[in-house]
């Protein structure tokens, strides 16, 4: 049966769109979460939507699970291969199809880079606003899939804010298009629960994005505080001033030592580093710049740079958006945490994670979306001291439980994937999670895409759907829903 | 027992239980003015608080009866003649503004709160939910959210879709979830805030919702211009979208007895201002007429009410692309002349508002073929008042070919249609 079904879909792919060899297959075995591992039984490589029809019907009348999978760059295990599934490759499909000044519109096939849609308008000054720092390699397939951020979407918005129209295979093969290049389409916002469900309800072949008109200027702002703490007054400070900056970043002492190693960004060695991006006409951001350095200098900041040109704004960006993988500099290994709190529970969570850190004895560098609370702890640890692997992850499952009593959540832009689907009992009731799953119910009764993923307990779809029983937690007052 | 016979027996049982679950004093028969689009129900609810509701909500499921949610009341003509209604299940009394989360820029309101509370509230921080929807003294969360209703600041701040970033709905069958949260970024699960913003509340009834909000700003200008017909007032338009302004909000106002005017919402600090004003008006030239007041800016709210007398009209809501606006207007224009009068508010998103006054009949023809034109460039139109004796005319219109996918999602939150049957897309 094997080869029979292999036969078919060699003929919709052609031989070089197809990869059953054990060898070739590795690099499919997982995404940008390398601790989980499992090999496909094949990998498609469509070119076409028709093509994506067509597998996803022979997958649908075998029952046989498929995964969509962009770049490969996710963090939370989103693109996982299922066993006894196929992987699809959206790879091949990297055209931009059409840009529409007129209108600041693109359509794109999902394999197109993220960096490619602003450098396809740029000429006329227009960018691709949701700037996930894998920008240069992550496809915007995978971005719809994940509903990426970045560190503007403060300001700019996350990658739904940005997606018009889509075009999707359905799990049963047939094609929908959600949305549109005009704004509120008749009937449910569909492709607004689509962005973000992580390829659980389908695959979209076909994309169309909003793009943005350049700023008039761009200013960025870096200031050396003694710690987090005088650094997170001074992010509150800047919102409770009526300032909505483009990006507000922070970085604690242990991520500058390490992005320093990587990338000699000439940060200030420092307890905290605040980086302010405010962008617009050149007067309004003269004027609020003026506020921020102000508010900075206030909080105890003793350092303050303002990159004076492009290429110092670049260099500064580039320690940043260089912080994850700088890590190898200073730990043979990390784990990339992603929660979210209130911004103004920062304080308190530090302090926690602080004393987590200590009581676990291993080190836990900081890099946050500071302006909209997106902390991204990053725990260190050696995998070849026995024990420590498991300490870290402990540790790291730790920092997310910070979040969820912070009244936050356990992922602001990396997903849940197979990463954090335990988690998702912790901070939504049974009741929450069943009706997320009517949803998927809908698009995916035989639960084909990407099955497995988001929820700890998928829901059988034939069952009638059940009444409201109160969380355990609720019923003993430990908890309360929101 | 003939079917009558029972369906009233258990409307009587419905009743009595209700009124255990919110006492007497919140049930009452329904009257005239609670009739919706002509379909008069029989009972007004008004429940206390989200359990309260819940309850309510699935003994009507499980009694086959029809449920109306309100708010506001403001909308409750948008969408189709319902199919059924037995019961309005008011949100009046869950009003509440939940926790302004100031430093944090969030905020949680019950269903029931109305927008001028809201942002009454949101204003003592200066903050706001940035939103400018209609009637905002009546019109509740719940109702915006449902209706999807959002008005020219949509061009800066993005929609309720944008804004919202949790809800907490009672489904038919009693289920009370949440979905989202008090975190503007989050990526947990589904995103069901956006799945219910615009569905009317065909797939639940929203008991609370958390917003995003934005600061008040520090100073607002408006710059207006007449200009000479409606292509010079797209070129115009075209150019500020073009240009490097940071405008909150851009409208083109025009009728068949009004020049197109556009105006130009500017929010920001003084000298941020100050500089905006002189380079918009070098795009708009010599006509550009500064304005003091804001008053502009309720031109889509007065689309409603600036009739003669009570002569019969219609609104409808119309959704174009950005750089075709102009066309639009023209083909309103050309649809109408000579036999109604028509004004529209066109705002520089693509969306827009038309109002239609004259013969019911000639108003209905030039809106069928004015939704046919727009459906052709992929656009649509959403009847939002109807004139007596235009009540065949669809409100949506076309749903594209996810029709049958949006189907499969209301069989799976609500089997039964218990919830505004037959008022929203394709039947549903």
């Amino acid at each position: 049966m094997e080869s029979r079904i292999f036969e078919e879909l060699r003929e919709i792919v052609g031989p070089r769109g197809l990869i059953t060899s054990r060898e070739e297959l590795h690099t499919y075995e997982c995404d940008g979460l390398t601790n989980f591992r499992v090999l496909p039984r094949a990998v498609l490589l469509p070119d076409s939507t028709e093509q994506v029809q067509k597998i996803v019907r022979v997958c649908h009348r075998e029952k046989m699970p498929f995964v969509a999978r962009g770049s490969g760059t996710g963090l939370s295990g989103g693109a996982l291969p299922v066993e006894n599934g196929i992987v699809i490759s959206l790879t091949r499909m990297n055209k931009i199809l059409e840009v529409d000044f007129a209108n600041a519109r693109v359509v794109v096939e999902p394999g197109v880079i993220n960096l490619d849609v602003t450098g396809r308008v740029a000429g006329r000054e227009y960018f691709y606003a949701p700037d996930p720092s894998s920008q240069s390699v992550c496809s915007i397939g995978g971005n719809v899939a994940e509903n990426s951020g970045g560190a503007h979407c403060l300001k700019y918005g996350f990658t739904t804010t940005h997606v018009l129209g889509l075009e999707v295979v359905l799990a049963d093969g047939s094609l929908v298009h959600l949305g549109g290049k005009t704004l509120d389409a008749p009937g449910y916002d569909l492709m607004g629960v689509f962005v973000g469900s992580e390829g659980t309800l389908g695959i979209a072949t076909k994309i169309i994005l909003r793009v943005v008109k350049r700023p008039e200027c761009v200013r960025t702002l870096l200031a050396a505080f003694p710690s987090t703490n005088e650094a997170g007054a001074a992010v509150s400070d800047t919102i409770a001033a009526g300032m909505l900056p483009a990006a507000i970043e922070m970085m604690d002492n242990l991520a500058i030592q390490a992005a320093e190693a990587a990338v000699h960004a000439n940060y200030p060695n420092c307890g905290a580093l605040l980086l302010v991006e405010l962008d617009g006409p050149v007067a309004e951001v003269a004027a609020l710049m003026a506020h921020v350095d102000e508010i900075c200098r206030k909080n105890g900041a003793w350092e303050i740079r303002v990159a004076q040109s492009e290429a110092e704004r670049a260099l500064v960006w580039k320690g940043r958006k260089a912080a994850f993988a700088a890590m190898g500099r200073i730990s043979p290994n990390y784990i990339v945490q992603d929660g979210v709190i209130p911004r103004t529970e920062l304080p308190n969570v530090m302090r926690e994670i602080g004393r987590l850190s200590r009581e676990a004895g291993l080190r836990v560098a900081n890099v946050f979306h500071a302006g909209d609370g997106n902390l991204h702890p990053l725990v260190l640890y050696d995998r070849r001291i026995p024990g420590q692997e498991e300490t870290a992850e402990a540790l790291s499952s730790r920092i997310l439980e910070l979040c969820i009593a912070a009244g936050g959540s356990i992922t602001g832009e990396h997903g849940v994937g197979e990463d954090k689907k335990k988690m998702m009992s912790k901070m939504y009731s049974e009741p929450d999670l069943e009706t997320m799953q009517r949803v998927r119910c809908a698009f995916d009764p035989l639960q084909l895409s990407n099955p497995s993923k988001i929820f700890p307990r998928p829901r059988l779809c034939g069952e009638k759907p059940g009444e409201y029983v109160a969380h355990p937690l609720e019923t003993a007052g430990i908890a309360e829903r929101f | 027992m003939d079917a009558s016979v029972s369906a009233k027996e258990t409307a009587s049982t419905f009743e009595a239980d209700v009124r255990e679950i919110v006492t007497a004093k919140y049930v009452r028969a329904a009257v005239a003015s609670d009739a919706v689009a002509g379909v008069q129900p029989r009972l007004v609810v008004e429940p206390g608080s989200e359990q309260e509701l819940a309850k309510v909500l699935k003994l009507a499921d499980a009694a086959g009866l029809a449920v109306i949610p309100r708010g506001g009341g403001t909308k409750l003509e948008w969408g189709n003649r319902p199919a059924r209604a037995d019961v309005i299940l008011s949100t009046v009394r869950l009003n509440r503004v939940i926790e302004h989360a100031w430093a944090d820029l969030t905020v949680s309101a019950e269903a029931g709160c109305t927008i001028a509370k809201l942002q009454e509230v949101l204003a003592k921080h200066g903050q706001r939910l940035a939103l400018d929807a209609l009637w905002p003294e009546h019109a509740t969360v719940g109702g915006v959210l449902s209706t999807n209703d959002s008005g020219a600041l949509r061009l800066r701040f993005g929609s309720l879709r944008d804004l919202v970033i949790g809800v907490t709905l009672a489904l038919a069958d009693g289920t009370v979830a949440s979905s989202g949260g008090r975190v503007v970024k989050n990526v947990a699960g589904y995103d069901l805030p956006k799945l219910v913003t615009g569905a009317l509340g065909t797939l639940g009834v929203i008991t609370r919702a958390f917003f995003r909000l934005h600061p008040l700003p520090k100073e607002t200008r408006t710059v207006s211009c007449v200009t000479t017909d409606v292509r010079e007032a797209q070129r115009l338009v075209t150019a500020i979208q073009n240009s490097k302004l940071a405008h909150s909000a851009l409208q083109i106002c025009c009728g068949a007895e009004m020049q197109p005017r556009i105006d130009v919402l500017f929010e920001g600090t003084e000298a941020g201002l100050t500089a905006q004003m002189e380079q918009v008006k070098v795009i708009m030239g010599a006509s550009a007429i500064p304005e003091v007041g804001g008053d502009v800016w309720n031109a889509r709210q007065e689309i409603w009410s600036s009739g003669k007398g009570n002569a019969q009209f219609a609104v409808a809501k119309f959704a174009s692309l950005p750089a075709r606006i102009a066309e639009a207007i023209e083909t309103i224009a050309k649809l109408s002349s000579p036999k109604s009068r028509w004004s529209v508010v066109a705002q520089a998103t693509g969306i827009g508002w038309v109002r239609l006054e004259g013969a019911v009949s000639a108003v209905e023809s030039a809106l069928r073929e004015f939704r046919a034109e727009l459906e052709r460039a992929r656009g649509s139109l959403l009847i939002a008042h109807r004139p007596v004796g235009m009540a065949e005319l669809d409100a949506w219109g076309d749903a594209g070919d996810s029709l049958g996918l949006m189907r499969a999602v209301k069989r799976q939150f609500d089997p039964q249609a218990t919830l505004n049957a037959g008022r929203f897309v394709g039947g549903i």
